[in-house]
């Protein structure tokens, strides 16, 4: 019983900090048909602006309850210029290349922001733990979690709501979808495919961003957080269906569950088992669960 | 005999006796650079191949870490270190699991054949990794290798191993490149373009793939154990998602026109990784970064097409399809 609340709990903080890390990829990749694999990258940049603020906040001695503030300011500020800055002075000049070019382009990016990374912020490692234990804990049946985990799954849902809502209900929205039914008949319509374009991965971007700049508090802030996520956040919008919103959900949820629930029971499998569930799942839906079907063409 | 040897096959044997001048002449550390090179350029071979056929894997590592490692498990457990056997260890594991995971594998396309690679690579990364008796993320080193009983030593072993990784390289290249130009290489290239079609015409698409599949990671497998042998060390990492990146990075690079290109390419990638860390140790994978957005902005079809427009001045589009890009 213990084991169980623990995986479950443990499993939707996980989710959460996954589905915030990956929802601006899948998003990026339902308008835009791109696989960005900087994605990793926006993470990185907010986990480093955001432990970078903390860092130096802290030091005034002021109250710490301002540091949630910082966390989305330094998210926002990392993802939109970051964003702007790939999407305006690279991207832009590669659409309707081949999908895969694209994974490579994004690729190359990954690499010039890892280093980017490095020398803004150095090699060493950044730790800013004081927004996680200043709310304190809570009791889930005798074990302590931190308040803040239940915060960022609150987070998660708003985002996924939000998104949900925007995409469906508003007007904006509605057009978004149409870019993505048809690039070329939205933009004979007389709809700006070029900004929506913009926005789509500004958007996404500042998601990444926030991701990171929300785990950050949780992780010791170090080189290579970026490889690590995009791979993990790969299996989430794999798992979901690719470009769908509510499928990052599920995607998010599968994959934590799993971690959790292989870190309580066999340790050792903690690294694969994400990857299995991701092979097991695309074995029996090959384009994930949540993917609309394409016809082929003759 | 003679006649029957395309150009390609005519230069990658030439290749050999030019490969060992430079083993007898070369400075020992552009020696080793090009011996390293040439086991990791087995893979992005095998990486070209399916591209080929419009599959991008990025999770070629898994074959090249089973190469590694089956070299290094049989020497570890079973005192094994005769290179011809540990050759074909490597090739017989690799095709007996890419023979069951091509059954799964064959049905996809496009992102789905890349992610699902990547993710079937990535579950070895976990096992290798998280298992303590092999080293965990650090790996284990080899014997040094054996040949049919012989064990040189000092200058003699370094150079014997060079040899013994020159001529596989090239043979499997040779191999390869026959491969391409045999029937069933030619489907892959129809299936690239229309796989409908392809099955309309009454061959099975899925058989091709898992047939190029196959042999894509037998040939990562063996550039797997030569690489292993070269460093005489493995590690997880050998699977990790990055390192198959680089092979579809080098395999993009050099264009899909010649069997040539990924092997020259892998050297040109290791030159430039060592002058870009000797020039600046913490920002070579931005000059790596930039380098690949440069040629792919400027050199769409690979670095390969250089030569060719070289070779045909007159006619700047290439008339040959193999010369295309994925999905162009």
């Amino acid at each position: 019983m213990l084991i169980a609340v623990a995986i479950a709990v443990d499993g939707l903080g996980f989710a959460a900090w996954l589905f915030l890390s990956s929802v601006g990829l899948t998003l990026i990749y339902g308008v835009m048909r791109i696989l960005n694999i900087a994605h990793g990258g926006f993470y990185a940049l907010g986990a480093y602006s955001s432990a970078w603020a903390i860092g130096l906040y802290t030091q005034t001695g002021n109250t710490i309850a301002l540091t949630y503030l910082i966390i989305p300011v330094a998210a926002l500020v990392a993802g939109v210029v970051a964003g702007l800055l790939i999407e305006r002075g690279i991207l832009r000049f590669m659409y309707g290349r081949d999908e895969v070019l694209m994974v490579l382009v994004t690729y190359a990016i990954f690499l010039i922001l890892e280093d980017v990374t490095k020398l803004i912020w150095g090699t060493e490692s950044y730790v800013s733990y004081q927004p996680a234990y200043w709310l304190g804990t809570i009791d889930v049946f005798g074990i302590p979690y931190t308040v803040y985990k239940f915060m960022i799954i609150g987070v998660a849902l708003l985002v996924g709501l939000t998104l949900l809502i925007v995409l469906n209900k508003t007007r904006t929205g509605k057009l978004l979808l149409v870019v993505i039914e048809d690039r070329e008949v939205s933009s004979a319509l007389g709809i700006n495919v070029a900004l929506f374009f913009t926005v789509t991965f500004v958007v996404g971007a500042t998601l990444g961003a926030l991701g990171g700049a929300l785990a950050a508090p949780e992780i010791s802030v170090s080189p290579g957080i970026s490889a690590d996520i995009i791979i993990m956040a790969f299996a989430v919008i794999v798992i979901g269906g690719m470009g769908s919103i509510g499928g990052a959900m599920i995607g998010a949820l599968i994959v934590g569950l799993a971690r959790a629930a292989s870190v309580h029971l066999y340790p050792p499998a903690e690294l694969f088992s994400i990857y299995l569930v991701m092979a097991a799942v695309l074995a029996v839906k090959p384009y994930g669960l949540f993917a609309l079907a394409e016809g082929r063409k003759i | 005999m003679i006649r029957n040897l395309d150009r390609t096959e005519i230069t990658l044997l030439a290749g050999i006796p030019f490969l060992i001048a430079c083993g007898l002449l070369l400075p020992q550390w552009v020696v080793n650079y090009i011996q390293v090179s040439l086991g990791t350029g087995l893979v992005a071979l095998g990486v070209m191949i399916q591209m080929r056929a419009g599959l991008v894997s990025f999770g070629q590592g898994l074959y090249f870490c089973i190469g590694g490692y089956t070299a290094g498990l049989a020497g570890k457990f079973f005192g094994i270190s005769d290179i011809f056997v540990l050759l074909l260890m490597g090739i017989a594991t690799s095709v007996v699991i890419s023979g069951v995971l091509g059954i799964l594998i064959r049905r996809y396309r496009e992102i789905f054949f890349a992610m699902l690679t990547m993710a079937v690579s990535m579950i070895l990364f976990g096992m290798l990794s998280s298992s303590e008796e092999l080293g965990s993320t650090d790996g284990f080193n080899l014997l040094p290798p054996t040949y049919l009983g012989w064990s040189p030593e000092g200058e003699v072993a370094t150079f014997t191993l060079y040899i013994a990784t020159v001529l596989p390289a090239i043979f499997c290249a040779i191999v390869l490149n026959r491969y391409l130009r045999s029937p069933m290489g030619y489907v892959n290239e129809a299936i690239r373009e229309n796989e409908l079609r392809v099955e309309y015409l009454g061959t099975s698409a899925h058989q091709a793939v898992h047939i190029t599949y196959m042999i894509a990671a037998a040939v990562s497998s063996i550039g797997g154990v030569l690489w292993a042998l070269s460093l005489g060390h493995v590690d997880p990492e050998m699977t990790n998602w990055t390192t198959s990146g680089q092979f579809v990075f080098v395999a993009i690079l050099s264009g899909t026109g010649s069997i040539i290109a990924p092997l020259v390419g892998t050297f040109l990638l290791e030159i430039l990784r060592v002058y870009a860390v000797d020039i600046s140790p913490n920002t070579w994978q931005m000059i790596l970064g930039t380098v690949m957005l440069l040629i792919i902005i400027f050199l769409p079809k690979g670095l390969w097409s250089l030569v060719e427009r070289k070779r045909n001045p007159k006619q700047p589009k290439q008339p040959e399809p193999s010369a295309k890009v994925p999905g162009e």
